[in-house]
């Protein structure tokens, strides 16, 4: 294929270095420096997708952030897809493989486009809306089908291999864009010694001065951006990052910047290198220098392929050797639409006409305009386009001194490239996403950045300072402020002398008049991407959508990936004319990070994969591992959920583990749980405040289970507290709850109790834990110390210090199965050693280890709660039947007692934790399971309780339940039924929740 | 993200290593058996939700772990003073 739209000189591409790309299956060539639009454009691809909604074809608009239309699927393997890239963004490399994304078959032949074009004026805005919702059944089939149709691109089907990063930076000034304002902006910040950020989307630095033929102290202006560049790589203190957008600008100068780092350079990144990154910026000051984009008009048919920005065209000739069309019309409200036609006729290509709205102009532009002897039509507009896939002609005609109606006859005149000019609009989003309102300015024809509580400055096009010596003035200044305020001297700087240019008045014009009504005429597109009409948004101004956010929400305006960066302000002027309003008064939308789509792979950064959330082990971990273990996710932590056996099923397992339990002895990894290391001559006193029973007089050597409730007197951890020393205490939690528990007792010594001298620090990961459990744990125990484990010397509730398998243990004689227990903690090192050694002597005695839930069945048949499973925030302890657990001698009102005292918690009939036993023995009750009195009540049947815990309870030959039922302590012996999902019902009796060694003897022997 | 300047540790550090914690200066009543439910009902559940100046409760979780307060504005989220615990704002609504 021969780039038929290549000029063979000019430019920043390297002829020299040709390059290959695929897009819909074809090959093509380009030249490094291209980008896919540019290179698509030198080959005459004109149609490159489809619209959203009427399906019409869509060629490239515009050159850089704000294509709506060039939006494709890049990637050469099913791992590498990449959607929404914008081609005009996306630099060519060799063996790029792209596709369009709309459009099916094709795009060039589209089944879809037959609807638009017969179903145009039956899918107004709302249409999806109005015809969809009904009946709300077949929602799901509508959606697939308009999602296949629409069609915005896919995710990959396959993990992406590459790598991405992310990097905190910090510096004095961070200057996004390295136009002629960032660029002026950097260098005098840089040579007043800032450390200095500069960002900028494209691959080099220069900004719209590469895309011109303007000229720096009489040279060409790369030149100057060549010599700045090269300034600026010589400061230790200027970090300078190309393909790199400024995507969001948050609270407290904080910015995210999205390097492509290697996009340009293949489809997958080079060996040991990262594809993106993500800069998170903390700047002090921050210079948007971001420029503007060109608004194009809004006329008949204007999404023709062949439609175009001015600039856009002047910078595929300047900047990449390319003129994408062979006979140009220019339509302009201001004099910067002739630079197109200009840079079209030193292409050698054919001027059709520049069409002027208005009477009169004369400033340089037009007057060099009209030296070349170029035709100009004054007065007049673009009202319409002919053509389908590429413009074949457009209709002038005069109009009116406002802009509002044709007044003249229609000439047709013969052409395939359409640039218009509407003005420009600043890019304002930055200073959007840090919550400034913007405001218009009638000098200017477009909205500027509002008041900002950010320590932000602006520069250039964003203040719709257009000209280049504009611009490099403002960036100076916005340098010397950041400078002053940072606390630098002023720099030295010479700028640069710019061609100054004489400007006629702009005219503030932006939705062209038709013959016909707007509603009537051929479309007018205000937002290609979303395919958004000005008849779509007069409908909804009629239709009674006032408020601009709402006409956008109905018709979709700038809900597309460019987030309507070319069609927004069109469309508030559309909005604003058919309510009657200004601009102003219409007010704007406003945008949202980020500036432009940005992969998932750049936010996660290295935090995927094993990275994505880190994961705790205990010190024994690896045997667990070794011997089978089933793991169950415990907050972070990895717990054994069980030690199958070969063959074993889970059910299988649990009983055996169980049965050891009770017969013989088990062993439990107890290292999770939560242990705070509590201290101080006040420490006693404040745990007796944070708890809800006494501890005034527990001795040291001796442990007490102790419930926590909340100021509204609802239980939320509970755990075995032990008694070190006189001052000295070391308290245990559930594993979940941790670190919510440590931040509960800090917060309140530090803002209620400061007076009391106490200190905390959690210790969990110091200790491993090793529960021994069972009739035979003692005589286990005595194996691997010399310490006297017998009841009378080490009695139920006591801990000492001794020696287990000769390292030093804190063993606390507590149990939560209801049988003899001691639970071995040793430094967390030494974990692994007294585990194996417990191991190689529990053999004889049937040692069996278990995991967390032969311990949820073994304390179930014990009754005993755990906090999280069978409260639920909504329990005191009196719900629970722990009345025993409150005390109501402490003279501190401790935290709980007043709340558990309300009314509400004190009234009849709450909901009250109970055992359940199913009629059916075998019968488990599933948990979640709501309980019912009446099972044949009608639908919805009056709730009373659910099911907390559930059980097969191999010890007792039957299920055990534990649940709350309404007013259930007054009820034992009732019935109650659990009528399930399935259409069964489960009956069960109300019985007390301790279902096995009521009197609790085996503990205590 | 926030840049939160930490009273304790003297240092501005990021939002990530800090936790809000609601409201600041609810002060638990001495004597809560004093208080009808209506009062204990007030300390417990109701919060102000201002538009504007707010006075807050942070933690330094993942630093020093001590809690300040902070005055913030909750329209433009700028922080206008940090200060100790026991400690009253000098910025206040008007």
């Amino acid at each position: 294929m021969t780039q038929q739209n290549r000029l063979t000189s000019g430019g920043r591409i390297d002829r020299s270095k040709p390059l290959t790309f695929t897009y819909n299956g074809k090959q093509y060539k380009g030249y490094k420096g291209d980008t896919l639009a540019s290179a698509m454009l030198a080959n005459g691809i004109n149609v490159v997708g489809r619209s959203f909604k009427y399906s019409r074809p869509r060629g490239i608009i515009a050159c850089g952030a704000e294509e709506p239309n060039a939006v494709l699927q890049l990637g050469a393997t099913e791992a590498t897809q990449v959607p929404n890239v914008r081609a005009t963004q996306q630099e060519l490399f060799d063996g790029l493989v792209s596709a369009s994304t709309n459009g099916w078959p094709s795009v060039e032949t589209d089944v879809m486009s037959i609807m638009g074009k017969v179903g145009g004026s039956m899918m107004p805005p709302g249409f999806y809306y109005k015809t969809f919702m009904f009946p709300q059944s077949l929602w799901d089939t509508y959606e697939t089908i308009i999602r296949k149709a629409a069609g915005l691109g896919r995710s990959p089907l396959e993990n992406d291999p590459d790598r991405y990063d992310s990097i905190n930076q910090h510096c004095d000034v961070m200057i996004v864009g390295a136009g002629p304002a960032g660029l002026a902006a950097a260098l005098t910040a840089a040579r007043g010694g800032a450390r200095v950020i500069i960002a900028d989307e494209q691959n080099e630095f220069g900004g719209s001065l590469l895309n011109s033929k303007e000229t720096l102290d009489g040279k060409p202006a790369a030149e100057w951006v060549r010599a700045v560049v090269e300034e600026l790589a010589t400061y230790d203190d200027v970090l300078m990052l190309p393909r790199s957008t400024v995507n969001g600008y948050h609270d407290h100068n904080f910015l995210t910047i999205h390097e492509r780092c290697t996009d340009h350079l293949a489809d997958i990144a080079p060996v040991n290198q990262v594809r993106q990154r993500m800069h998170r910026v903390r700047a002090k000051w921050v210079v948007l220098a971001t420029g503007a984009h060109e608004r194009p008009l809004v006329y008949a048919n204007n999404d023709v392929p062949g439609c175009m920005v001015s600039g856009a065209v002047s910078a595929y000739i300047n900047r990449y050797g390319v003129v994408p069309g062979n006979e140009l019309v220019v339509m302009t409200t201001n004099d910067y639409g002739y630079q197109a036609a200009l840079d079209w006729a030193d292409a050698g290509r054919k001027v059709v006409a520049i069409v002027d709205t208005r009477e009169t102009a004369v400033g340089d532009r037009v007057e060099a305009a009209r030296k070349r002897g170029l035709n100009i039509i004054s007065g007049s507009a673009v009202i319409e386009v002919q053509g389908s896939k590429r413009v074949s002609g457009v209709s002038v005609a005069a109009i009116s001194a406002s802009g509002s109606k044709v007044i003249g006859s229609v000439t047709k005149l013969k052409a395939d490239t359409v640039a218009t000019s509407g003005g420009w609009s600043p890019v304002i989003h930055l200073s959007c996403h840090t919550g400034s309102r913007p405001i218009w300015s009638d000098e200017v024809v477009g909205f500027l950045p509002g008041k900002t509580v950010q320590k932000q400055l602006t520069a250039g096009g964003i203040n719709g300072q257009y000209e280049i010596a504009a611009a490099l003035r403002e960036g100076f200044e916005a340098g010397q402020k950041a400078l002053a305020e940072v606390g630098l001297a002023a720099a030295e700087v010479v700028l640069p002398k710019a061609e100054t240019l004489k400007l006629s008045a702009p005219m503030s014009l932006f939705h062209i008049p038709h013959l016909k009504p707007t509603s009537q005429a051929p479309k007018q597109f205000v937002d290609y991407q979303t395919d958004v009409t000005a008849a779509g948004i007069e409908l909804a101004c009629r239709e009674g959508f006032e408020s601009i956010e709402h006409v956008k929400r109905y018709t979709a305006m700038g809900f597309g990936t460019d987030q309507g960066k070319l069609g927004n302000i069109n469309g508030m002027a559309v909005a604003a004319k058919a309510l009657n309003k200004s601009i102003p008064e219409t007010g704007t939308t406003i945008f949202r990070p980020n500036y432009t789509p940005i992969s998932f792979g750049a936010i996660a950064g290295r935090n995927c994969g094993e990275l994505f959330d880190p994961k705790r082990y205990t010190a024994m971990h690896k045997w667990h591992v070794e011997h089978g273990a089933k793991f169950e996710d415990v907050g972070q932590w990895k717990r054994p959920w069980y030690f199958p056996k070969a063959g074993e099923s889970m059910q299988q397992a649990l009983n055996r583990e169980c049965l050891a339990v009770r017969n013989a002895v088990g062993i439990l990894d107890a290292s999770t749980l939560g242990k705070i290391d509590i201290q101080g001559k006040d420490a006693r006193e404040f745990l007796g405040r944070v708890y809800t029973n006494a501890w005034a007089k527990l001795a040291v050597g001796k442990c007490r289970y102790g419930l926590m409730c909340g100021e509204d007197g609802m239980v939320f951890d509970d755990g075995v507290t032990a008694c070190l020393g006189e001052n000295h205490f070391v308290m245990t939690t559930t594993t979940g709850g941790a670190a919510r528990v440590y931040e509960w007792l800090e917060i309140y010594h530090q803002t209620e109790w400061p007076e009391l001298e106490v200190y905390f620090n959690t210790v969990t990961d110091h200790w491993s834990t090793a529960t021994i459990t069972g009739p035979n744990s003692r005589k286990l125990l005595a194996e691997l110390t010399d310490y006297d484990v017998s009841n009378e010397n080490f009695k139920y509730m006591d801990w000492k210090q001794i020696t287990v398998a000769g390292v030093p243990a804190r063993v606390f004689r507590i149990s939560f199965t209801g049988e003899l227990s001691f639970e071995i903690n040793v430094q967390a090192n030494y974990g692994m050693h007294v585990w194996e050694k417990l191991h190689e002597a529990g053999e004889k005695y049937g040692l069996t280890p278990y995991g967390t839930e032969t311990m949820h069945i073994l304390r179930a048949e014990k009754g005993f709660i755990i906090a999280g499973q069978d409260t639920d925030g909504s329990v005191h302890p009196y719900d629970l039947g722990m009345g025993w657990c409150v005390s109501n001698q402490k003279p501190f009102s401790y935290i709980g007692k007043r709340g558990m005292n309300r009314a509400d918690c004190t009234r009849e009939n709450r909901k009250q934790l109970v055992g359940l036993k199913t009629k059916d023995p075998k019968q488990v009750i599933p948990e979640g399971a709501q309980a019912v009195l009446d099972p044949k009540a009608p639908i919805p049947m009056p709730m009373e309780g659910h099911v907390t815990s559930s059980y097969w309870s191999e010890n007792l030959g039957h299920s055990i339940a534990m649940g709350f039922i309404k007013g259930g302590l007054d009820k034992m012996g009732e019935t109650v039924y659990y009528p399930l999902a399935n259409g069964t019902v489960i009956e069960a009796e109300i019985c007390s929740p301790i279902f096995f060694d009521p009197k609790g003897e085996r503990q205590n022997v | 993200m926030f840049h939160i300047y930490c009273p304790h540790c003297a240092e501005y550090r990021e939002e990530e290593e800090f936790h809000a914690k609601g409201q600041a200066h609810i002060a638990r009543p001495l004597d809560p058996e004093a208080c009808s439910d209506k009062e204990w009902g007030e300390y417990l559940f109701f919060r102000k939700n201002p538009r504007g100046l707010h006075h807050e409760l942070w933690v330094h979780a993942a630093g020093c772990r001590k809690f300040f307060n902070m005055t913030r504005d909750t329209q433009t989220y700028e922080i206008k003073e940090v200060y100790k615990i026991g400690e009253q704002p000098s910025v206040v609504a008007e």
